[in-house]
């Protein structure tokens, strides 16, 4: 199946050019968490641009389906895809990220277009998303609820109460999905905190659980979430294994890149291998 | 006749409920506690249990909110705003979500219970967060009028009340009440009393004591505790040489802090602070912890004759 949405885009090749964007966001404010940018680009290209009913048409309707950042800090990855849908110019976001009195802060902020929840404090989303869940139900709507998750935020209590409800009420509604990079700022997850057997704990919890192999392919993830609208009964968590820093190897899996900008040597580097990365997708299309 | 103020709460969101299928209230297996358990059994669809669990209880009554509903999660004031504050802070607040968070059997309502029980400190953490409105009604009468408001408004608020039934301080027929209007129960030019919440009944009590010994008393129900009716405040203690607060929490950031604030800036005079003092209170029940503090119509009375 090619990575493609309906109109055509290669969007395993649009998520290195968005890359692109996000270093290019980066560098302008001087600041980001550039790694987990990296890795959740694949999962938000393919939720924005194949999953989600959501537009800059239906969105101030409310009647869409929904999205909680968990991981409120890769906001600058939503911000690069949420331009590339039309919420707002690219060029905005370049002048105004981190800037005295901007909107475009380092978290997601509820005052843009195509945000809806401000998040940033880690192991809000789950919850939250369980609350939409059942606003959604209760309202009788088709609307899904979608949240993403880092792994090292999961060792926060609260994910573990929003499990819990999830399961309890049965949200078919609602998926997840961790970004799994097994790295958060000090190291290694399993170092700092240890998550494994996680397939087994959200199993546990009674959960439907995907475990998507290969988390920055666009192939697999879309078949994931396509699972995941097919399951009734029970909420779905999708275990993406990514690569912190995805797209080159000046970043990949360092957990000093957590929150770096780079400098021109760096950036001319990351640069060259975005493109080559890009060049790659599109041969590959 | 007099009941508690959670009681009350939970007959005007039965109230609201049968029209508005948007109400929804929420527990954290404190449906009991909260009196709230009326309503989960006549409204089972608007009604979501969460479990021993207040992060969860406020992050869901934000999400929910969010796609439409109006959302009164009810948990012991300890809990929902201590152990859910950044919740309150960030999902409801922040977010700018329609949810009212009722924290039931507020100040030392739980007596012997301790400290872990004791809500002492909600005023001054709910209170600093922008976008938070915070009230502490007196009786069930105000209760009722302050509930029939929030439940159509949809801005975020926390509101606190006692456990048990509580004296009335207004009746069915009279209890003016204006939102976010201080309500004047009496007037008087020597000494001014703002109380709010359970410690309304004995300003009033006090009042007519210093009354007697020939003192002006004005007394303000200032159950607005944010935003702050600084305009009703200047004004009846304007020719007062005394303010003296009264309120069930700590000395530090609550009612007493915010009066202090405004009349220091804007008509500099005494202000004595009547609260909780900076340790943990004794076991007892709200009215042993209230006398041993002079929470009381006599104690207030001899620390306004103290210091008039």
């Amino acid at each position: 199946m090619p990575a493609t949405c309906d109109n055509g885009m290669n969007l395993q090749a649009l998520a290195y050019k968005l890359r692109k964007d996000v270093i290019n966001i980066i560098v302008s404010g001087k600041g980001g968490h550039i790694g987990g940018d990296m890795s959740i680009m694949d999962a938000l290209v393919t939720l924005y641009f194949k999953v989600m009913d959501v537009t800059p048409e239906n969105f101030a309707s409310g009647k869409h389906d929904h999205f909680v950042m968990s991981k409120g800090h890769s906001v600058e990855s939503l911000y690069a895809v949420l331009a590339e849908k039309g919420f707002f110019p690219l060029a905005q976001v370049l002048n105004e990220f981190s800037r005295f009195g901007s909107k475009f802060i380092g978290h997601p902020n509820n005052k843009l277009p195509g945000i809806e929840m401000n998040s940033g404090a880690l192991g809000h989303g789950l919850p939250v998303a369980v609350g939409m869940a059942l606003a959604c139900r209760m309202n009788n709507t088709n609307e899904r609820v979608y949240t993403f998750l880092g792994d090292g935020e999961l060792a926060e209590g609260s994910n573990w109460e929003g499990a819990m409800a999830a399961a309890n009420y049965h949200l078919d509604n609602l998926c997840a999905l961790i970004d799994r990079n097994r790295l958060q700022i000090s190291g290694c997850t399993e170092d700092v905190m240890a998550l494994e057997d996680l397939k087994a704990k959200w199993l546990a919890f009674g959960w439907h659980v995907i475990v998507v192999e290969d988390g920055n392919n666009i192939d697999e993830l879309t078949a994931a979430f396509e699972a995941a609208k097919a399951t009734s009964g029970k909420p779905t968590m999708l275990i993406a294994n990514t690569v912190k820093g995805k797209g080159s190897a000046v970043m990949e899996n360092k957990a000093g890149w957590h929150h770096h900008v780079p400098n021109e040597e760096e950036y001319q580097q990351i640069m060259r291998d975005l493109d080559a990365a890009y060049e790659e997708a599109l041969k590959n299309g | 006749m007099a009941k508690a103020n959670k009681q009350v709460i939970c007959e005007v969101l039965m109230e609201a409920a049968k029209t508005d299928k948007d109400v929804v209230v929420l527990c954290s297996d404190s449906r009991g506690s909260a009196s709230a358990t009326p309503f989960a059994n006549a409204f089972p669809e608007q009604f979501v249990e969460v479990g021993i669990a207040e992060q969860d209880l406020v992050g869901i009554a934000a999400g929910m909110a969010h796609c439409g509903k109006r959302t009164f999660p009810m948990s012991p004031a300890c809990f929902i705003t201590a152990r859910s504050y950044e919740q309150c802070k960030v999902d409801v607040a922040y977010s700018h979500t329609n949810v009212k968070l009722i924290g039931i059997s507020g100040g030392v309502s739980y007596g012997a219970l301790g400290m872990s029980h004791h809500s002492a400190q909600d005023i001054a953490c709910m209170s600093s967060i922008p976008g938070m409105r915070v009230y502490l009604p007196s009786d069930c009468h105000q209760t009722k009028k302050l509930m029939e408001v929030l439940v159509k408004d949809n801005e975020p608020a926390y509101i606190r009340v006692g456990r048990n039934a509580v004296e009335d301080v207004y009746s069915e027929d009279n209890c003016p009440f204006t939102m976010d209007k201080a309500t004047v129960i009496t007037r008087g030019k020597d000494v001014t009393l703002v109380a709010a919440g359970e410690m309304v009944k004995p300003a009033v009590e006090a009042a007519k004591l210093l009354e007697a010994a020939g003192i002006s008393t004005a007394v303000l129900d200032m159950y607005c505790i944010k935003p702050l009716d600084s305009e009703t405040l200047l004004q009846e203690s304007a020719a007062s040489r005394l303010v003296v607060t009264i309120e069930e929490h700590s000395i530090f950031g609550g009612l007493g802090s915010m009066v202090a604030q405004v009349i220091g800036q804007h008509a500099p005079k005494k202000v004595v602070c009547l609260a909780l003092p900076d340790e943990p209170a004794p076991a007892g029940t709200s009215k042993e912890v209230f006398a041993y503090y002079g929470l009381t119509g006599e104690g207030i009375a001899a620390t306004v004759k103290q210091h008039l």
